[in-house]
């Protein structure tokens, strides 16, 4: 075990090399010359004061040299300078990361038990009106774009029926404290964590279902037939079982998604997370952050896909990924 | 082929996809004739209701623009760009596939770590990235686009082509001399063609769905009309003016869920053993 992790690990830091030489790469192709940028911010102009400016910051080195330095600065958890918020990149993306960890994972629980639990009860009920009702709602939740759901939900439970807050993160100007902080913050949740999740529930009901049913015709539930177990019990403890398998797989390839997905929902929703920050970089042509950011979204996912990687094995004995 | 239409018909979800999609093709196709005004031109107050005058049925936008004429122009921008961005990354992600499965060993390995790469990058986060910097327009999208979509291709083509290499016809090619690549043209790609239709479908779809979220965030070619704009522009009003990001969204769902029913009609029709496993 300890080997198979050592191995993943390797493999995890490998493709984050990787993906931070294509950063590098983004930054190079981004529009405008990083020296002139500074030198603009400074007031000053002119070519001498340009080359001292790419002298002192490396930009006259041949490519691979920059490179170098730029993984070098990475692993010091440094990003870059971001401009025009003057502030380093790094402070900006680890003050939003909390915001966007607890929206995802609340969104990511959410869509998981729902969308299995809908799912379970699809192919228990497979081809009657349970299993239409649950199918179709799937099938339009999987169609449905998810910022488009996100502005509908706020004219609906905001708007018009005034029940949940429309954005943010807390009630501005409220200095609630302890649980009645705690409170609202789980307020202004609810919506956003709640459409994130609703798209990723149909991907996971109609995972499920579709597993259940391939399960369900496997020789060893004949066997549990033939013996008399009870249906409901052969259903939970050998097909359920057998058929979440797939879904805990889908669930780390899903984890890039839900990155993506909250880079719309916390536009929707002015939710403080990385995603808004990605947004703001965007319309302020911040081409630093916005990399920092995705570079940071893709470590996140890295890491996500790890556990799973990691769950999955402690789950499934029958597997021996050989990395 | 009549027999493949006869078997796609008996799956009534698929039709109505096939509806729709007919639907929205013939509204795409008509939207110069039907509104010959530049959908970013100015035609009566903001704000207008829809339904209020009978000759803006979907009302306007905060600028006084004619929402139902972007629905109609902005049909034309999300099917090219499904429809260009899937053919793209078919052509990324079938010939890595299927000299992956075909070779097998150290170049299939290579090239499934180079897939795998891809595949763990945030895909809706790199086509953000690759839009903004090199700046949004219809190629950029396009080609954002294809590049966090050819994983899966890639990888369906691979074990497509694995199946088929061990088959008596291939090995039959191989021993006849022809070379790698007569036999996977001609011999093994054919085969795999019904996998492929059926992905370009979902494909096609999804990209719909990237295409919007892109422009929605403000990263469309500013040049043409989209759906995921219209949302966009309408995000701020919505109190106000729920119509506006209303109708393109709705046509956005609509359009989705037709490629996807037709997509599961065609797996069905395709693959009528599963189908018949499965009841």
């Amino acid at each position: 075990m300890a080997k198979f992790i050592l191995a993943r690990l390797m493999k995890a830091a490998l493709i984050l090399v990787c993906i931070a030489i294509l950063n590098f790469l983004l930054i190079q192709a981004a529009p405008g010359d990083p020296a002139q940028v500074m030198a603009g911010e400074a007031g000053e102009t002119d070519a001498v004061f340009l080359q001292q400016l790419r002298e002192r910051f490396g930009l006259d080195q041949p490519l691979y040299v920059q490179l170098g330095r730029y993984l070098g600065t990475i692993l010091q958890f440094d990003l870059g300078y971001s401009y025009r918020q003057q502030v380093p990149v790094a402070d900006l993306i680890f003050e939003r990361l909390p915001a966007t960890l607890l929206l995802s994972l609340s969104a990511f629980v959410i869509s998981l038990g729902l969308g299995t639990l809908a799912g379970v009860l699809a192919s228990a009920r497979q081809g009657r009106w349970q299993d239409s009702v649950i199918s179709t709602i799937a099938l339009i939740f999987y169609a449905t774009p998810l910022f488009w759901l996100a502005l509908m939900a706020v004219l609906l439970f905001s708007v018009q029926l005034g029940w949940l807050p429309a954005f943010g993160y807390e009630t501005v100007g409220a200095d609630h404290t302890g649980l009645r902080r705690m409170e609202d913050i789980a307020a202004h949740l609810v919506l956003p964590a709640m459409t994130l999740g609703l798209f990723f529930m149909a991907v996971y009901a109609r995972m499920t279902r579709a597993s259940m049913l391939e399960v369900s015709r496997l020789d060893f539930v004949k066997t549990a037939q033939a013996k008399g177990l009870r249906p409901a019990l052969i259903q939970r403890r050998h097909v359920l079982r057998n058929a979440l398998l797939p879904v805990v797989t889908l669930a780390g390839l899903q984890a890039g998604q839900l990155v993506g997905g909250a880079v719309l929902i916390e536009t929707v929703f002015a939710w403080p997370g990385i995603g808004r920050l990605m947004f703001d970089a965007l319309t302020q042509r911040d081409y630093n952050l916005l990399l920092g950011v995705f570079l940071v979204s893709a470590a996140m996912v890295l890491l996500f896909n790890l556990i799973t990687d990691i769950l999955y094995r402690l789950v499934d004995p029958r597997i021996r990924v050989t990395a | 082929m009549m027999e493949f239409w006869n078997r796609f018909r008996q799956n009534r979800g698929a039709v109505v996809g096939l509806l729709i999609l007919l639907l929205i093709v013939v509204l795409a196709a008509a939207a110069p004739l039907l509104y010959p005004k530049s959908p970013w031109s100015m035609v009566q107050r903001p704000f207008l209701a829809p339904f209020a005058m009978d000759a803006f049925p979907l009302g306007t936008d905060p600028m006084g623009r004619d929402v139902a004429s972007a629905v109609a122009h902005g049909a034309r921008v999300s099917l090219l760009v499904g429809l260009v961005s899937t053919v793209v990354s078919m052509l990324i992600g079938v010939p890595i596939g299927a000299i992956a499965g075909y070779f097998g060993g150290r170049i299939d390995d290579a090239l499934m770590r180079f897939t795998e790469l891809f595949q763990t990058v945030p895909s809706f986060a790199l086509a953000v990235v690759l839009v903004a910097i090199f700046q949004p327009s219809l190629y950029s999208i396009v080609i954002a686009i294809a590049l966090v979509s050819w994983p899966p291709v890639a990888r369906l083509l691979r074990s497509e082509v694995m199946a088929l290499r061990s088959r008596e016809f291939v090995e039959a090619a191989i021993l006849s001399g022809q070379r790698a690549r007569t036999i996977i043209l001609r011999q093994i790609l054919p085969n795999t063609l019904s996998a492929i239709i059926v992905m370009a479908s979902m494909m096609v779809a999804a990209a719909i769905l990237i295409e919007s979220s892109l422009s929605f965030l403000g990263l469309g070619d500013p040049n043409v009309m989209s759906w995921g704009y219209v949302i966009g522009a309408g995000r701020t009003v919505i109190r106000q003016a729920w119509w506006v990001s209303f109708f393109p969204g709705l046509a956005i769902l609509l359009t989705v869920l037709a490629l996807n029913l037709i997509g599961e009609g065609l797996n069905d029709a395709m693959n009528p053993r599963l189908k018949r496993r499965g009841k």
